[in-house]
């Protein structure tokens, strides 16, 4: 081995060592770069900000050009935070939420008691798949919504009829979306599983199942958000109680205040719900792997 | 007694201009407590022939035989690590190991003493309740590795386990594997693509043909073990480097031209 020769003195460093220059735009435009943690709340708050600001700004032009039907009908945040306060305390308003809550908790229910499992035994089972594959892909493109009239006919305007639509509208559409994530279980998994002496039912119900929860909770938690819309449709087509029917009869009152506190309360359940699956994915997975959003 | 045999295996596929035969008349027997490597240009069938050996394709003719007896199934007595490694992402590392001797009803003292020898074996000491995802590629395969072993399987199958991984990780990773050969004496059926981590590891090497896989030519290493980093720059190992790479150029080249032949 040859001797490395002693390395020669490294020249002084100069006086000014050159760093790297930390500009507004190369902080903020450099695309996918993370910008500090203090702007991102600052910006998220922001927005809140700017939307208040934009709808109170928009609110107060109209009310001022228009003294007597504005505030009807483009009220002003504060006017509406006030009005979503007299619906509870005197219209009941709470109880329309409630009767809403039930029957998206029990459609929703129903329907991914059934999806759930058909969607796994689909994935899994190519003759399960090739059996309900056509039938469920062409209903998936039928809006959901066009079937509130046959199903009016069919059950009457009560909670079964509601019920249904959620079911429809979420059933077709979570059973692929299920029906994918158990096709998606890589084969090596359960080939590790048989290799190691497991049988049929062992590599199931060990390493199939608990290899699609996560994507599972996850599917359940998009499809929640679906089921808001339909149950309100079905509500606005005719409903006794329900955040829909309340609605509906806000317009008809021309009280376009009690429409909007009406939807921000949905937006606020939808919002709350989301938290509620985020958490529980959270505390059940703890091993699945964070994608940085 | 561990000794696995393949003997005639063909396998054949129905393609879209007729059949396509991916594997022709394979025979090879891995005799007791032997390192066989099996290499060959890409697409030459070899992951299909291991896949075979595992039971989990059923091959157009032929069988395997372990200790003699055919096998039709996949079963423990043949254990299997993957390229991907296909860890369990729900179980701890500890949890992973146990798996094998969970399915076998293996006493929970008894395996928690197989899963802490392996653990320390393989390098994983303080990671035994880290879940998958906090592991390097490396790890991730030792893990593999120790799983397959606490399965005690007569006949261990690895599958370019080392593929994915870095070149400095990679080679890591066959003297760890090399040692821990020494020591449990497996019978290993090895696929790479590797030429030269087939020559640090095996006691024999199949050079299979590029489609339909044949074995074209069987070479014995005759490097005496332990075999360590030093072997790498023996001259015996450029020798069969050599050897190897000359026949599986000569394959590659044959792939490339009836790929542009059937275009």
């Amino acid at each position: 081995m040859s001797r490395v020769p002693a390395a020669r003195v490294a020249p002084a460093p100069p006086a000014v060592t050159p760093r790297r220059r930390r500009g507004f735009i190369r902080t903020y435009l450099t695309p996918k770069q993370a910008i500090p943690g203090r702007a991102r709340l600052t910006l998220a708050i922001g927005s809140f900000v700017v939307v208040v600001g934009v709808w109170s700004g928009l609110a107060a032009l109209v009310q001022n050009s228009s003294p007597q039907y504005g505030a009807l009908f483009v009220p002003s945040p504060y006017q509406v935070v006030v009005t979503w306060w007299d619906m509870m305390v005197n219209l009941g308003f709470y109880n329309d939420v409630g009767w809403s809550a039930f029957r998206i908790v029990a459609g929703f229910l129903l329907a991914a008691a059934a999806a759930v499992p058909l969607g796994l035994l689909m994935g899994s089972f190519e003759a399960v798949r090739s059996f309900f594959n056509p039938p469920i892909n062409a209903i998936r493109y039928m809006p959901a919504s066009a079937f509130i009239p046959l199903l009016i006919l069919l059950q009457g305007l009560g909670e079964d009829e509601k019920i249904t639509i959620i079911w429809i509208g979420v059933f077709f559409q979570l059973v692929l979306m299920v029906m994918d994530i158990a096709h998606r279980v890589p084969d090596e998994m359960l080939n590790v599983a048989y290799t190691l002496g497991a049988s049929r039912w062992t590599v199931f119900y060990k390493v199939f199942l608990p290899a699609t929860f996560p994507e599972v909770v996850d599917a359940l938690r998009i499809t929640m958000g679906w089921a808001w819309t339909y149950l309100i449709v079905a509500e606005l087509v005719a409903a006794e109680h329900g955040i829909g029917s309340f609605i509906l009869i806000a317009e008809r009152y021309l009280r376009a205040d009690r429409i909007i506190a009406a939807i921000i309360t949905i937006g606020a359940l939808g919002l709350i719900t989301d938290t509620l699956f985020a958490i529980v994915h959270r505390l059940a997975f703890p091993y699945v792997e964070k994608v940085r959003a | 007694m561990s000794e696995i045999e393949i003997t005639d295996v063909a396998m054949r596929f129905r393609g879209r201009h007729g059949e396509v035969s991916a594997l022709e008349r394979i025979s090879l027997t891995v005799p007791d407590g032997q390192f066989a490597c099996i290499v060959g240009p890409s697409g030459c069938g070899k992951s299909t022939l291991l896949m075979i050996a595992a039971g989990l394709i059923t091959p157009t003719e032929g069988e395997v035989l372990v200790n003699g007896k055919a096998t039709f199934e996949p079963g423990a007595d043949r254990g299997m690590v993957f390229q991907s490694y296909s860890l369990y992402p729900w179980l701890s590392v500890r949890r992973n190991i146990e798996f094998g001797p969970e399915i076998k009803k293996v006493p929970a003292g008894e395996r928690r003493k197989t899963s802490s020898e392996l653990i320390h074996l393989m390098k994983l000491d303080g990671f035994a309740d880290a879940y998958p995802k906090v592991l390097s590629g490396g790890m991730k395969q030792r893990a593999a590795i120790a799983r397959a072993l606490a399965g005690d399987p007569e006949v261990l199958l690895m599958d370019e386990p080392f593929g994915a991984l870095d070149a400095q990780t990679r080679q890591i990773m066959q003297e760890l594997l090399t040692d821990i050969w020494q020591r449990y004496r497996k019978t290993v059926l090895f696929v790479t693509h590797d030429i030269e981590e087939a020559i640090f590891l095996g006691d024999v090497i199949y050079v299979m043909t590029s489609r339909p896989g044949r074995i074209r030519t069987t070479l014995a290493v005759d490097i005496p073990r332990p075999r360590t980093f030093d072997t790498l720059t023996g001259p015996r190992f450029a020798e069969l480097r050599n050897q190897v790479v000359g026949v599986i150029h000569e394959e590659s080249l044959k792939a490339v031209e009836s790929e542009l032949a059937r275009a």
